[in-house]
């Protein structure tokens, strides 16, 4: 019997929980660094600042093992320009990013991320393949593949002339392999242990970090991490405007709720860009990568309409078709590859035909569409499926097992692309579904400098959380932000936790296990994100944004103050309602101050000061900018850490 | 048949994300530390499968299949709002998960 049901149906016996119950009590650790999310920036930072002397304690909601956006898996490392066979330096890239005065960069965040990514990012890989992931082609399989080289072994995606995004075989065991060498290296592993607050100095807004509290999601007992240094890499913020548990068919990773955002923003961090996402599709979509679909890991995949008719790809240059299956892998003359994440507008790599809605509407090509796998080289086909579907997170075992498992061959069969109307087919990847306009996805978080550090003293943040969103960029964060952190460690005052402070988020933690009955957890989750939905949408007026603050001011005092938890489980469910509170609050005091303003998002932040909201301008490309040096070249010899 | 009822909550959607074959699983609970979501929870008799108590919670990243040592104890099912099909390129015909009289599986490992 593997279902609570089962034993009510035998003799009506109902289970017990099946931990220890220990609500309230106290566990006091302490540490050098604090490392509050145990994913792929919290890792690499983990071992980073233990080879740079300190003392680590890292904490996740999960298991460390498995936990975050790449805990089962990762299958290609972005912009790792400094590898032995890349044509594209970290400054050529940062350049092209920068053409026409953009500063957008897709999901590697900012020009500090984006350019520590490219030149730290393959050092980081290097760590990775010391860890025990294979990463080259070892075994000789694609000897003869166009994507390879000879001499490295090293396997390349999506550009096969800039080289410089490199295939990770045996990526699905990327997370196991980091975990072992956390705990070689004596990291002190606390799973199932989600932060809830940090700590300040003296309690005050804007103090010092000087570690956090923390909540254990199986027993319910409490922590108090008091830390030299504290690493924020909790990831980033999802189900702000969607929340579905049938509705699936999205990359979120569920525990990345926004908790280290709103923690920081209320200890007094400066944060940014909250209103900046995108529309989303809220789950109406299907798992990553199991549909048909030419994109990310699927790219350049053949598509076929249901008659078999090809759909041809183009230059994005010049916008002539192609006509072998190698020009897709290069660009026009002169350009490389860069990872945008945007909307299609923003790329350059070859894509399917651009006019592709008009033609499916007026019948020329028939849907459904399919991915053409049997119609690729077997190289190009092996490749895709089984080194890239075959390792990425969530579909190592998700995805390419459930479907081998269940007769796909991908030598014979082609998985189906969703059928939608017509003109989504101009929105990537396939499988994510129609993207609902006013249903946006989270963005941004704390603003950080050249030394990853946010403006609170002891607090440094890597990974997401620093604005990226990719696992090169988490990785490097990660590595970069450990070396910071335990520099400061090493010569800044012991912690020590205030008491009030400390009572005082106890009291709050507990608040939904000393009810007796209430709103639950579910419930309250998709109202606050209805109210995301209707207020902070796609129509924003000073008005509505502030109907919205009102609204979620309501429900924090009446459903918010209510909710009931019946077990640790859902106690930390709930108080993830309370952070999405928080967050909302963040994202309409963030629309609302650029309400009136052409000024991009990224220039104007916001913090908390002594509970009143401070706003503050940066100008353009201000990490470019005194009292930083004009270069990034420059900025990075003098803050990374490295000899 | 049973000829008595209990009162229940509806089931769950989705409702058997991951399933247990009770005479291979050997209760070791690897797949219960695996979970990121908590969806898995030991089973109060010890050596039987664990208890899948938040189905609904599922993120279907499948750690507690990869994970668990006994090839076969433990299975993923995507829900049926999940089942992606696909067409043999030569027949034409159409196939999915789920459905009667599947084609024989395809045992090749990933690369790496």
């Amino acid at each position: 019997m593997t279902t609570w049901y089962e034993y009510v149906q035998k003799d009506a016996t109902h289970l017990e929980w099946p931990y220890p119950i220990r609500y309230g009590i106290e566990n006091a650790i302490t540490a050098d660094v604090l490392v509050i999310g145990g994913g792929v920036a919290g890792c690499h930072a983990a071992i980073n600042a233990v080879k740079r002397g300190a003392k680590v304690v890292i904490i996740d909601k999960g298991p460390v093992r498995r936990s975050g956006c790449s805990g089962a898996g990762v299958d290609h490392w972005h912009a790792a320009c400094t590898n032995p066979c890349s044509t594209v330096t970290p400054e050529a890239l940062l350049a092209e990013y920068e053409k026409d005065n953009s500063d957008f960069y897709g999901e590697l965040g900012n020009g500090i991320t984006t350019y520590i990514t490219a030149k730290e990012g393959y050092d980081a890989l290097l760590d990775v393949e010391k860890m025990g992931v294979p990463v080259r082609d070892w075994k000789d399989e694609f000897i003869g593949a166009e994507f390879r080289d000879d001499k490295t072994k090293y396997m390349f995606a999506y550009d096969y002339e800039g080289r410089h995004i490199i295939r990770i075989a045996g990526g699905g065991n990327i997370k196991p392999a980091m975990y072992k060498e956390v705990k070689r290296l004596g990291v002190a592993i606390y799973d199932f242990v989600m932060a809830t607050s940090l700590l300040t100095e003296g309690g005050k807004q804007g103090g010092r970090v000087i570690g956090a509290t923390g909540l254990n999601l199986r027993t319910g007992e409490f922590y108090i991490f008091t830390a030299k240094a504290t690493i924020l890499s909790a990831g980033g913020g999802g189900g702000l405007w969607t929340f579905s548990t049938e509705l699936k068919g999205s990359f979120t990773e569920p525990n990345q709720t926004g908790d280290g955002t709103a923690m920081a923003w209320l200890a007094g961090a400066e944060c940014t860009m909250q209103d900046g996402g995108r529309g989303s599709p809220g789950g109406l979509g299907y798992f990553p990568h199991s549909a048909g679909n030419a994109h990310n890991s699927w790219y350049a995949c053949n598509i076929v309409d249901a008659n078999g008719k090809e759909v041809p790809w183009i230059d994005r240059k010049d916008g002539r078709v192609l006509k072998t299956l190698s020009e897709r892998y290069r660009l026009s003359a002169g350009e490389f590859f860069i990872f945008s994440g945007g909307p299609p507008t923003t790329r350059r790599e070859p894509s399917l035909i651009l006019d592709l809605p008009e033609r499916i509407a007026n019948g020329e090509y028939q849907l459904p569409l399919y991915a053409d796998l049997p119609g690729m080289p077997p190289h190009e086909r092996r490749a895709i499926y089984g080194l890239q579907v075959g390792n990425e997170g969530c579909t190592r075992y998700g995805i390419y097992d459930v479907f081998t498992k269940a007769g796909f061959n991908p030598d014979i069969d082609m998985p189906q692309a969703p059928v939608m109307p017509a003109d989504q087919y101009l929105y990537i990847p396939w499988w994510m579904g129609m993207a609902v306009r006013h249903w946006k996805s989270a963005s941004g978080g704390v603003v950080f400098d050249w030394d990853m550090k946010s403006n609170l003293a002891g607090l440094y943040v890597a990974g997401v959380q620093g604005g990226g969103g990719d696992h090169s960029t988490s990785a490097t964060t990660g590595r970069y932000a450990g070396r910071k952190a335990a520099d400061y460690a090493r010569t800044a005052g012991t912690p020590v936790a205030a008491e009030k402070q400390v009572a005082a988020e106890k009291a709050r933690v507990y608040a939904p296990v000393q009810q007796n009955s209430g709103i639950g957890w579910k419930e309250l989750k998709a109202g606050l994100c209805k109210i995301m939905q209707d207020y902070c949408g796609e129509y924003k007026s000073e008005r509505t944004l502030k109907m919205g603050l009102d609204w979620l001011k309501s429900i924090g005092e009446s459903e918010g103050a209510s909710v009931y938890a019946r077990n640790p489980h859902e106690l930390a469910r709930s108080l993830e309602c309370l952070t999405h509170i928080t967050l909302g609050e963040m994202v309409f005091n963030a629309a609302l101050n650029r309400l009136a303003d052409k000024v991009p998002a990224v220039n104007k932040t916001l913090r908390l000061e002594k509970g009143k909201i401070k706003s503050s301008e940066q100008s353009f490309r201000w990490w470019l900018k005194p009292p930083y040096a004009s270069t990034y070249a420059e900025n990075f010899a003098k803050h990374s850490g490295l000899k | 048949m049973y000829n008595k009822a209990y009162m229940v909550p509806n089931p769950i959607m989705p409702n058997e994300n991951v399933t247990f074959n009770a005479e291979l699983c050997n209760g070791c609970n690897t797949c219960v530390d695996s979970c990121r979501s908590g969806v898995l929870v030991p089973n109060p008799e010890k050596g039987r499968p664990p208890i899948v108590l938040y189905p609904d919670e599922c993120w279907f990243c499948g750690c507690c299949v990869g994970d668990c040592p006994v090839p076969g104890a433990n299975k993923l099912n995507h829900p049926l709002n999940q089942r992606m099909g696909w067409k043999r390129k030569d027949t034409g015909k159409h196939y999915r998960i789920g459905m009667k009289n599947p084609p024989p599986p395809d045992n090749r490992p990933p690369v790496g």
